[in-house]
């Protein structure tokens, strides 16, 4: 791409050249935090602060405030969308928010904190690389950042960021600022939380998210953006477990293309090459990849979330839901699953006996619910082994027989092939998120 | 020792792709809403990459308002003769003689699209419409699902949404209900430009700048033409212009530009203060959930 040199003009958003916005890579981070947290205050300040934001919506924002008779521009108007939450002032709904600098581009997944919506925050971090857990400088560690804490763990997000926010409250004490530090870092200590950091903040005044705040010299880390634009998270995602499910098999009924056989898919993880030896499940036939196909030409190896199209040397009958992987290196092939689900449904439950549509990477299958193993409050995190039945929020550990096999790995270990979703067979709606195997979390 | 890293714009690419064979793979009869403006063209480009070197197995619809901008028009008819692809037209003129609808006083066609969208889909069966749409551009598309749940009536209930957790899509609906998709959902204007550039994609001529004779009302440019003509006490300067957006050609404002090229347009909107939809919509201007209120009847 040619690189520009001149001509941005002045800071606009993302005032950079476009060779060097687009050549970033991409970081995806879910935010979560109490209904009075500020977290969408700190988004809106991020977007500001880092000029991502845009003239008419920054007037927008002004005039509102004004009318309201606010004292500042209330910057969580930037973000808080649907006119019922406008009304009620709170976040009703995952909200998903873009804003780039010259390292990264970023995707936010703005989750709502109380209760009645964990489902969102699931969704939130379900596809997050980072999560952000906001704290009140006042109130310290409550419930609610654990349990946050907990579904960010639980869904496999492999960072989290622990925002301190509201210190310009507590006079940008580093006493208060040490003993949340302290407080979370034991409770997290009982889960798996890769890497943890913790940052002081104030999302109204602007300390430390994206300039270093001149309130606190007695904090060394950096300031919330910079950390987020150097997290290192290629190491995170398995290119070492080659998954590959077929997608949609390619065979053009044209006679410019007539014995092309392709199979579609976006590679789940590993590193595929021409060459390999490669096993096609359920058939248990091996054969070697011919090539790997785009659009743009064959390349010389695929990776995650490449999409490509896999050719194979021998023909075998493989067909969506099949799976592609490494003779030596094989997903478990099974029709029992013990899973971790959160029950998303406000309109029924879920209980034993029943029967579902589950879809794992691109298999539908149906799934018969055997055993209800336990339940977890999200709020207390108390486990009921005596639970019949699962609401709308709540976690449980299940066992379902499916009528298929799955071709399925650990989620701890496979975000991908570790994940599926339960839908309604009557209703169609999807209302479960399941997370395969691995022990539950407690603490 | 390679990185194994993709670019924001190959990750972005991937997902589409993925989005769309997952449409194509488990739905009845999808269809791809063309507008002949950069989003719809995007997509179709991106359709033409996730099934090769099979044709794109789905239709496009065009939604003729009856106000196109010529240009548009032939950008369409180019597309359509290279890659073979199907297209269907659904006109709006044709359901105002028919007295579907009518036509509003201030003569924007923008509403009165929808029932034609919805009679057309109908018509021919279509169980999934993919469609433009970006987050970033308003407020309530921030919430937007990728796949997103339409009513035997086409409409849009936000509080009746399906979550979307990680890239497991659920397309399953009843019938007359259908599914709107979104394939380019994650993706910033800045993306789709820089996307455009590099894969060098062909779009109408209006994006880029030059000299046009123009007329500001409200604040807002209008070129002069068949659509826009000059008005009694009106006086028109020739000003190098582009469009940002393309809608009906009787609203559509343009703006003042230099960046007669692809590479300029990226680097004009890196810079650029206005989002594209305040700064060239006057249909998009009535309250601030205008677009709220016009999701939930049907509209993209």
């Amino acid at each position: 791409m040619t690189v520009l040199t001149e001509g941005a003009g002045e800071a606009g958003p993302a005032s950079e050249t476009h060779a060097e916005i687009v050549s970033g890579d991409l970081l995806r981070f879910a935010t979560a935090g109490s209904v009075d947290d500020g977290k969408s205050t700190l988004i809106g300040r991020l977007l500001f602060d880092s000029k991502s934001i845009f003239a008419d919506q920054l007037e927008s924002v002004e005039q509102v405030s004004k009318d309201r008779g606010n004292d500042y521009a209330d910057l969580s108007l930037l973000t808080d969308g649907l006119r019922a939450e406008r009304e009620q002032g709170i976040t009703i709904d995952v909200a998903y928010r873009y804003f780039a600098t010259p390292k990264r581009k970023f995707i936010i997944a703005d989750t709502p904190g109380h209760t009645q919506y964990t489902r969102n925050m699931v969704t939130g971090a379900s596809t997050a690389d980072v999560a952000l857990i906001l704290i009140d400088a006042r109130k310290g560690v409550v419930e609610q950042s654990r349990r946050h804490t907990f579904l960010a763990t639980l869904l496999g997000v492999p960072h989290v960021v622990v925002c301190v926010n509201k210190m310009d409250l507590v006079d940008y004490d580093e006493q208060v600022f040490e003993k949340i530090r302290a407080e979370f870092t034991e409770f997290a200590s009982r889960l798996r939380v890769p890497d943890l950091t913790f940052i002081p903040v104030s999302a109204l005044a602007g300390d430390n998210v994206v300039t270093r705040s001149e309130n606190m010299e007695w904090f060394d880390g950096s300031p919330l953006l910079s950390h987020l634009e150097r997290l290192h998270v290629a190491s995170d995602r398995n290119l070492v477990d080659v998954r590959f499910p077929v997608q949609y098999v390619i065979r053009p009924q044209q006679n410019d293309a007539r014995d092309y056989r392709g199979y579609a898919g976006t590679v789940a993880s590993g590193v595929m090459k021409p060459g390999d030896r490669v096993l096609a499940l359920p058939a248990g036939l091996e054969t070697t990849i011919e090539s790997i196909d785009t659009a743009d030409g064959p390349v010389d190896e695929a990776y995650p979330p490449m999409s490509v199209t896999v050719r194979l040397a021998d023909e075998i009958d493989i067909s969506r839901g099949d799976m592609i992987c490494r003779p030596n290196n094989a997903p478990t092939v099974t029709q029992d699953i013990d899973a971790q689900i959160c029950w998303m449904d406000e309109s029924a439950s879920l209980v034993q006996g029943k029967k579902y549509a589950i879809k794992h990477t691109t298999r539908w299958a149906r799934a018969l619910v055997k055993n209800i193993n336990y339940r977890v409050d999200v709020n207390t995190l108390h486990r009921d082994e005596d639970a019949t039945e699962i609401k709308l929020n709540e976690m449980a550990r299940i066992r379902l027989r499916v009528t298929q096999p799955l071709f399925v790995d650990a989620y701890q270990t496979n975000r991908q092939t570790g994940a599926f979703i339960l839908v309604d067979e009557a209703t169609n709606k999807t209302v479960a998120a399941g997370m395969i195997g691995g022990a539950a979390h407690q603490y | 020792m390679k990185s194994h890293v993709l670019t924001q714009l190959r990750s972005l690419e991937a997902e589409s792709v993925h989005i769309m064979r997952e449409v194509v793979a488990e739905m009845e009869r999808p269809c791809l809403l063309f507008s002949g403006g950069k989003d719809s063209i995007v997509m179709l480009h991106l359709a033409v990459k996730a099934f090769a070197p099979a044709r794109v197995p789905f239709p496009i619809m065009h939604v003729d308002t009856g106000l196109n901008f010529q240009t548009v028009l032939d950008c369409r008819d180019r597309w359509v003769e290279r890659t073979g692809v199907q297209l269907v037209v659904a006109s709006v003129q044709e359901a105002i003689d028919r007295g579907l609808v009518q036509e509003e006083p201030n003569g924007s066609r923008n509403r009165i699209q929808t029932p034609v969208l919805l009679e057309a889909a109908e018509k021919h069966g279509f169980d999934a419409l993919f469609g433009g749409g970006r987050r970033d551009e308003e407020k309530a598309r921030a919430k937007e699902r990728v796949f997103s749940f339409r009513d035997d009536f086409g409409q849009w209930d936000p509080k009746n949404q399906r979550p979307e957790i990680w890239n497991l899509y659920n397309g399953r609906v009843h019938q007359g209900e259908s599914i709107r998709v979104f394939p380019l959902s994650n993706w910033t204007e800045l993306d789709i430009w820089a996307y455009i550039e590099a894969e060098n994609i062909d779009l109408p001529d209006l994006y880029l700048a030059k000299d046009r004779e123009v007329v500001e009302r409200s604040g807002m440019l209008y070129e002069v033409n068949e659509f826009t003509p000059l008005k009694d006490g009106e006086t028109a300067q020739v000003l190098s212009t582009r469009y940002r957006t393309v809608g009906d050609a009787n609203l559509t404002a343009c703006v003042e530009s230099k960046a007669a090229t692809l590479i300029d347009v990226v680097e004009e909107v890196a810079a650029v203060r206005l989002t594209e939809r305040g700064a060239t919509r006057g249909d998009d201007k009535v309250s601030e959930a205008a677009m709220e209120d016009r999701k939930k009847e049907g509209y993209f």
